[in-house]
């Protein structure tokens, strides 16, 4: 019932004689005074005055949050994801990984990337190595603004890069991510990335999903000439058995173009490669 | 379970239902006077007086066939069901054992700020192995809950009925009284759900649109409407499928602590009125509660009594509180059937004469999704969608639903009108601004308009005595309930409780709290210490409540009198809403 009845009066009385000093320390109040159903609040009357006590009742006017805070809304998160970790089979296998790692608040966060491939049939060489380390910042409702380096670390000679990209959300819920680097000695560098979840049911999910390099200027060392230098496109078909644990299969294409297409040739690589794919992602 | 689609497998089936046999007796009522639920090892005690003793505990409980941890007071889940009476002054030593902080809050009670129990913001918490004494005068009467307001840990079962006697002639008259604590039980760790919906908002959303339900809507619809229609949600990145977060896929919903395979069950004798306690002690789950065969009078809500309203449903959004009085006319049993808002589970129960007895459990009905209307976008009232009994169509397909659903049955949308009023700009932390906001205080809410059942509705409420206070607001304070789903970050006009300070008010000042619901999610929003008075069109006979719903793209309107000074909590109570951010202080200034 409603804010006390005819007998609140009583009840009121009781209340005052009850009260202890550090339950009547409770800062300026209305309460507890007596508020007769039927009637108006009589706010004329001088608010109960504050007397010595705990101390709790000042402090609970002063400051967003006098004790701490009643919520944790800054909290820290962190996430493990590895999207690819697949096995490419073919003439000359390679197993290949593409994994990134956050942790931050909802504004703050700190992410790292990896990705390459390990040619088992190639003397164990590892190739297309590239780390990256990079400031993540939130700047509209669907994207970040990414910052960091990247160094290109595998068998081949090492490249340093600073990076500058935006990843999140476009239209229809195409996860996009787009990255410019830029080297010590001069050298440019653009990768796209761009993937999607068909739920085909509420567990099996086919994932369309395309990369592209862009180089402003060769490399021999690396192996990149200037311009488009390769398209990594595949089809993934997963079974979440739980979101954090998807199994998959698909189909992979690799293309090398212009400059790295020769300089591919000439060591030997195949520029035009469609795989078999199966792999696992995991995200924690 | 019924449609159940592919996440329920057996062990699925035996984690939903939970352990039969738990808590599985009858409640026994008594003779004359009404009498309370109680008994049965895996029932909370009741408790009377003035002076409490209660403890926060680790335990193990068993809800779901696989043991795990539990924030238990007093050794239950839930925790005693507490009885003041009106008028006492009530003391309660609360101990906490759990390894982390706590504070108790007596959700809806009217009293001094420090005594209200949110650690940080009105005391510093119960820190572990102290013991902190609560006390206070009791002014008010009716039904209310307490539960922690600390963390998650309300989540993992820190909460109890709270029954407040009143001090003169109860207007209620029942031959038998039970509450009714409706609550979502997980196993693990709550702090791992929040990591998880941070990384992926659907986490838990196993109904989500598929190839095959583009497929079926292409060939009730037309492939061209369908491919609009889902380019338009593509185009607002939101899934109309993703109503609650978590969903059933995690949870086993209970009634007074007993899952739905051990069948809680409440006695009568024919001719009896029973008065019925529902209790929304979930973390973040509505319910569609009702009894099959029974009309439900409901005659009390949010510890006040307002005039009776016979239904055959209601909905009871999180953290609040409804009673009805049900009379069965036939000496059989009936379920207490209260499905989730998403139908992807039910916590259920019966009301028998004898122990043991069952009744039919029904279907869940088809599962709403959200339609353009929720979104705030200028639709003719024929173009909204919404669910329909026989699962044909359950909205989302925009300009479609003139086909199946007649405007005539539509029911209670009042006029749009546009949302002008300080739109929060668009941001990391606003997804959407509702363009078309209205009153849809009339409407039972997504999933409900259409069913052939009367269906309570926030328009209906009348409080039985006029408003103590009838003076008009001096002032409108107008939130905007703001969110980005694919962030996981939510707030009031775009901001995080850590980001801005409080609204300032005075003591006793009459002000009108206004909110408009920019996103696609219903928020129960909840205001500590005072009551909010829902301008509902009844005049002076405006329902007192402590907790709103606010449906999406709704414009609701409130008077507030603050009754005492201090901090005051105001903040949406879905956890892991409130716990990302939607939170406000109301802090009341001496006049
Ligand atoms: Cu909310």
């Amino acid at each position: 019932m409603l804010l006390g009845l005819a007998s609140v009066t009583a009840a009121a009385q009781t209340v005052r004689t009850g009260l202890s000093p550090d339950i009547s320390d409770t800062g300026t109040s209305l309460y507890p005074k007596p508020i007769p159903n039927n009637s108006i609040l009589d706010f004329g009357v001088p608010a109960l005055s504050r007397v010595g006590g705990t101390g709790l009742s000042s402090n609970t006017l002063n400051g967003a949050a006098p004790y701490g805070s009643p919520i944790e809304d800054t909290r820290i998160y962190f996430h493990g994801v590895l999207n690819q970790f697949e096995g490419r089979v073919g003439n000359g296998s390679y197993l290949r990984w593409d994994s990134e790692v956050w942790a931050g608040d909802d504004y703050n966060r700190i992410w790292l990337k990896s990705e390459g491939r390990y040619n088992s049939d190639n003397k164990g060489k590892v190739s297309d190595g590239d780390q990256e380390a990079l400031y993540d910042r939130p700047i509209s409702r669907y994207f970040d603004v990414q910052a960091g380096i990247r160094y290109d670390l595998d068998s081949g000679p090492g490249r340093t890069w600073a990076a500058l990209g935006i990843e999140g959300l476009a239209l229809d819920f195409w996860k996009v991510q787009a990255t410019v680097y830029a080297s010590d000695n001069g050298h440019y560098a653009l990768r796209t990335n761009a993937n999607y979840d068909l739920y085909v049911t509420q567990k099996l999910v086919l994932q369309p999903q395309i990369e592209t390099n862009w180089y402003s200027k060769q490399d021999r060392g690396r192996g990149v000439g200037a311009g488009l230098s390769d398209i990594d496109m595949g089809l993934r078909l997963r079974y979440e058995f739980t979101r954090k644990f998807a199994p998959y299969v698909g189909v992979a294409y690799q293309r090398f173009f212009g400059g790295t297409e020769g300089l591919t040739h000439e060591q030997g690589g195949r520029v035009n490669d469609l795989r078999f794919v199966f792999g696992i992602r995991l995200w924690y | 379970m019924s449609k159940s689609g592919d996440i329920l497998t057996i062990d699925r089936r035996r984690f939903v239902q939970g352990l039969a046999g738990l808590g599985a007796s009858a409640a026994v009522g008594l003779r004359s006077a009404p009498a309370l639920a109680v008994t049965g090892p895996a029932e909370p005690s009741s408790l009377r007086g003035n002076r409490f003793k209660l403890s926060l505990d680790r335990i193990t409980v068993n809800k779901t066939g696989l043991p795990s941890w539990a924030n238990a007071i007093n050794g239950s889940v839930p925790g005693p069901i507490l009885h003041w009476k009106e008028g006492d002054v009530v003391t309660l030593d609360v101990t906490n054992n759990l390894p982390v902080t706590t504070g108790v809050h007596w959700h809806g009670i009217i009293l001094p700020n420090p005594m209200d129990g949110v650690p940080g913001l009105e005391f510093p918490g119960i820190q572990p192995g102290e013991t902190f004494t609560y006390r206070f005068p009791v002014i008010q009467s009716g039904t209310y809950w307490y539960h922690s307001h600390m963390g998650y840990q309300e989540q993992k079962g820190a909460y109890g009925v709270l029954i407040i006697e009143p001090a003169g002639e109860p207007m209620i008259r029942a031959d038998r009284d039970y509450p009714i604590v409706l609550s979502d039980w997980m196993d693990g760790d709550p702090l791992v759900v929040a990591n998880n919906v941070k990384q992926n908002p659907d986490y838990y959303n196993y109904r989500r649109r598929t190839l095959g339900t583009f497929i079926s809507d292409a060939k009730q619809s037309g492939l061209s409407a369908t491919i609009n229609e889902r380019l338009s949600w593509g185009e607002m990145r939101m899934d109309p499928s993703g109503l609650a977060e978590p969903t059933g896929a995690l949870y086993t919903y209970l009634i007074n602590g007993a899952p739905p395979a051990a069948n809680w069950t409440a006695l009568f004798k024919l001719g009896e009125r029973v008065r019925l306690r529902f209790i929304n002690a979930s973390a973040i789950t509505y319910y569609d509660i009702r009894i099959p065969g029974l009309t439900m009078e409901v005659v009390h809500v949010h510890g006040n009594d307002v005039r009776p309203v016979q239904v055959d449903e209601l909905r009871i959004g999180v953290a609040e509180t409804y009673d009805v009085i049900v009379e069965p006319k036939e000496n059989r049993a009936y379920t207490i059937f209260a499905q989730d808002y998403e139908r992807s589970g039910y916590a259920r129960g019966t009301l028998a004469p004898r122990a043991g007895m069952v009744a039919a459990i029904p279907d869940m009905d088809p599962r709403p999704m959200r339609s353009m209307a929720d979104m705030g976008m200028h639709m003719m009232p024929k173009e909204v969608g919404a669910s329909k009994p026989d699962g044909t169509r359950i909205g989302g397909i925009m300009g479609m639903m003139a086909k199946t659903v007649p405007t005539a049955e539509r029911v209670g949308e009042q006029p749009m009108h546009p949302n002008t009023p300080d739109n929060p700009a668009i941001s990391v932390e606003v997804q959407s601004n509702a363009k078309m906001v209205s009153d849809r205080l009339g409407l039972p809410g997504d999933g409900l308009n259409l069913l052939n059942r009367r269906v309570l509705t926030l328009a209906e409420l009348r409080s039985i005595h006029p408003g103590v206070d009838p003076r008009p607001p001096g002032r409108e304070i107008l939130l905007h309930l703001t969110g980005n789903m694919n962030r996981f970050i939510w707030g009031f006009d775009g901001k995080k409780y850590s980001e801005v300070g409080p609204i300032d008010v005075k003591l006793g000042e009459r002000f009108r709290l206004r909110f408009i619901n920019d996103t696609m999610m219903s928020h129960p929003i909840h205001l500590h210490g005072m009551w909010m008075e829902l301008e509902n069109g009844g005049g002076e006979h405006r329902p007192y409540l402590h907790t709103i719903n606010v449906k999406p793209a709704e414009d609701v309107s409130l008077l507030v009198t603050p009754l005492a000074t201090g901090q005051w909590p105001l903040h949406c109570h879905v956890l892991y809403h409130f716990e990302a951010g939607m939170f406000r202080t109301l802090r009341v200034l001496p006049a």
